[in-house]
């Protein structure tokens, strides 16, 4: 159950964030408080219980499959921090991996 | 040296020719200049919300009914963490341990009997942008200076399809993708074009010696954009397995590219983490729990699909297996000859005009009057052939009615042509007593005279009959 400094330095990987050894340690303490905070609900007996993967008690919300206006070019690329001609312009994606879709 | 079994399994992503993408009311489809259909759902804005197009869903449930497929009566969305340029939100739409459509099969005629390929599930998801390599040599990653992203395909509904292991050559992978592509098409779901990218296939590849059980490491190939390719791709593939493990060696887990031109598969640069995606359900969701009513109500609108009916074509209409496969090429096709079987033609004699002088004339089968060409067709021993072609070119025209072209029938009457043999042999006494002198070559001669005279319609063979009697007298 509790989380090593090697689970933390994994998630902080996947996440593209770089810590320091400071908040290495401070997240290491903060991450094991998190899960045993939610652990507490494993002390129940929930093997009747399916999980809740939404709290609401609705399901099959949908949209008509009906075009409406997208948004102007201007606005696009408002907050694009490049852009070169109508395309959003990126570091080159040589060094990563092609996406997985 | 051992014998080797290959094991493929297929991934295959087919965009739905929705109307707007698969989560927000923006166009989608093929074309559109860069970045105009995007929205602050599909440029992942803070703040905004994706909602469901109701006909994506229902399409992936039809689809799911076309494989066989249990449809799930409690089905969640997903999130799938990545970073990539091409998927603003950091995470994709997916669908993970509760999909729309699982546990299905999918058969696939063939001239040996039916091949079942299992289907481990169909489920839902969003497609990814387009990222356009700039500068470097020839637009590939490798070199290139920075990348161009257009969202306009981002977001755009796409339904993923795993099948089993079972495929057992590269051929059997090739010949499955094709039905399964004509079925994907006939549901009207998809274009499903590879060379516009709207199926994508991507295999799962391994080796075994025959018989033995379990299953070897298998590498996954991606890359290939045709049927031919995806086919050469695996034999390259397979080959290079099967000397791996003959010379003592080991296949490793990985990812690789098929290079068409080397017909060489290449290793991609591997990840430095694993693959870990962290998938949990999407909060911003509700779960799909389609409803009988509806579930049955889509299983009714499937209609016959080409391996079913590439059998029912064999068996109704006793033809070959090959016959009946390409007569199923589309459905328009197989339409255009139930047509002209129905309206009394002999079947083998109806399959070979369509299958050979009607589908050389590039006419659309869908634009044909079947009940015309059917006449056409019936009556084709007493039209001149050239009449005939000229006919099938012109058949896909809505004035085309067969009776213009039986006009142009050919003379068979003896009692009409006779009269006029006979006077060609008169008019020509010197050719006549030269035949009867041993120049039997001359009956060309004689036979080129009738034809002129009837405009090509006499019945070359009776013309010859008639002649050879009328020269012994």
């Amino acid at each position: 159950m509790a989380i090593s400094r090697e689970d933390v330095l994994h998630v902080a990987a996947l996440a593209q964030l770089e810590l320091s050894e400071e908040e290495i340690a401070r997240l290491t303490v903060e991450l094991n408080d998190i899960l045993a905070a939610v652990g507490k609900v494993s002390e129940l007996d929930l093997s009747d219980v399916p999980p809740t993967s939404h709290p609401l008690a609705v399901v099959n919300v949908f949209r008509p499959d009906e075009p409406r206006p997208s948004l102007s070019l201007d606005d696009v690329f408002a907050n694009a921090p490049e852009r070169d001609a109508d395309y959003f312009r990126v570091p080159p994606t040589g060094a990563a991996e092609e996406s997985s879709a | 040296m051992p014998e080797w079994e290959p094991v493929i399994g297929l991934e295959i992503h087919v965009q739905l020719k929705t109307r707007t993408k698969m989560f927000c009311s923006c166009e989608a489809g093929y074309g559109g200049e860069p970045n105009t259909r995007t929205c602050p759902v599909c440029l992942a804005f803070p703040g905004a919300l994706p909602v469901p197009n109701e006909t994506a869903v229902e399409w992936t449930i039809k689809l799911g009914h076309a494989l066989n497929c249990r449809i799930a009566e409690h089905a969640v969305f997903h999130r799938k963490n990545y970073f990539y340029p091409d998927n603003p939100k950091g995470y994709q739409i997916s669908q993970y341990d509760e999909p729309l459509c699982v546990d299905g099969s999918f058969v696939v005629p063939g001239p040996g009997g039916d091949t079942e390929i299992g289907i481990v599930r169909a489920h839902l998801e969003e497609d990814a942008a387009k990222t356009i390599h700039v500068g470097g040599a020839t637009g590939r990653i490798v070199g290139s200076a920075h990348s161009n992203v257009d969202f306009n395909r981002g977001g755009t509904p796409l339904v993923e399809i795993v099948t089993q292991p079972d495929i057992r050559s590269a051929d059997q992978a090739k010949r499955f993708l094709q039905l399964l592509r004509q079925t994907i098409v006939e549901l009207g779901v998809s274009d499903a074009e590879m060379e516009k990218g709207t199926l994508r296939a991507d295999a799962n590849v391994s080796v075994r010696e025959v018989g033995e059980q379990g299953y070897r490491t298998r590498t996954e190939l991606k890359n290939m954009n045709s049927f031919n390719h995806i086919a050469r791709g695996i034999e390259a593939e397979l080959r290079r397995q099967i000397e791996m493990w003959e010379s003592g060696g080991e296949v490793v887990q990985e990812t690789l590219d098929y290079e068409v031109k080397s017909d060489l598969v290449t290793a991609r640069r591997r990840k430095e983490e694993a693959d870990d995606y962290r998938y949990f359900p999407e909060p911003d969701l509700v779960p799909l729990d389609p409803s009988t009513e509806l579930v049955e109500r889509l299983r009714i609108e499937v209609p016959e699909l080409p391996g079913s009916r590439i059998r029912r074509f064999e068996r109704e209409y006793e033809l070959s297996y090959y016959d009946a496969e390409v007569l199923n090429g589309s459905a328009a096709l197989a339409a255009l000859y139930e047509q002209v079987a129905l309206n009394g033609v002999d079947a083998k004699a109806a399959s070979n005009v369509l299958m050979n002088d009607f589908v050389a004339t590039g006419v659309d089968p869908a634009a044909v009057d079947g009940t015309e060409l059917g006449k056409l067709i019936a009556a084709r021993a007493t039209i001149p052939r050239e009449t005939f072609t000229r006919a099938l070119t012109e058949s896909g025209d809505p004035q085309f009615r067969a009776e213009t072209y039986l006009g142009d029938a050919l003379v068979a009457d003896t009692a009409e042509l006779e009269p006029l043999v006979v006077r060609i042999l008169a008019d020509n006494p010197g050719q006549v007593a030269a035949y009867k002198g041993g120049k039997q070559g001359l009956l060309g001669f004689f036979v080129g005279q009738v034809m002129k005279k009837t405009r090509g319609r006499a019945d070359p063979k009776i013309v010859n009959e008639l002649l050879r009697a009328k020269l012994r007298d």
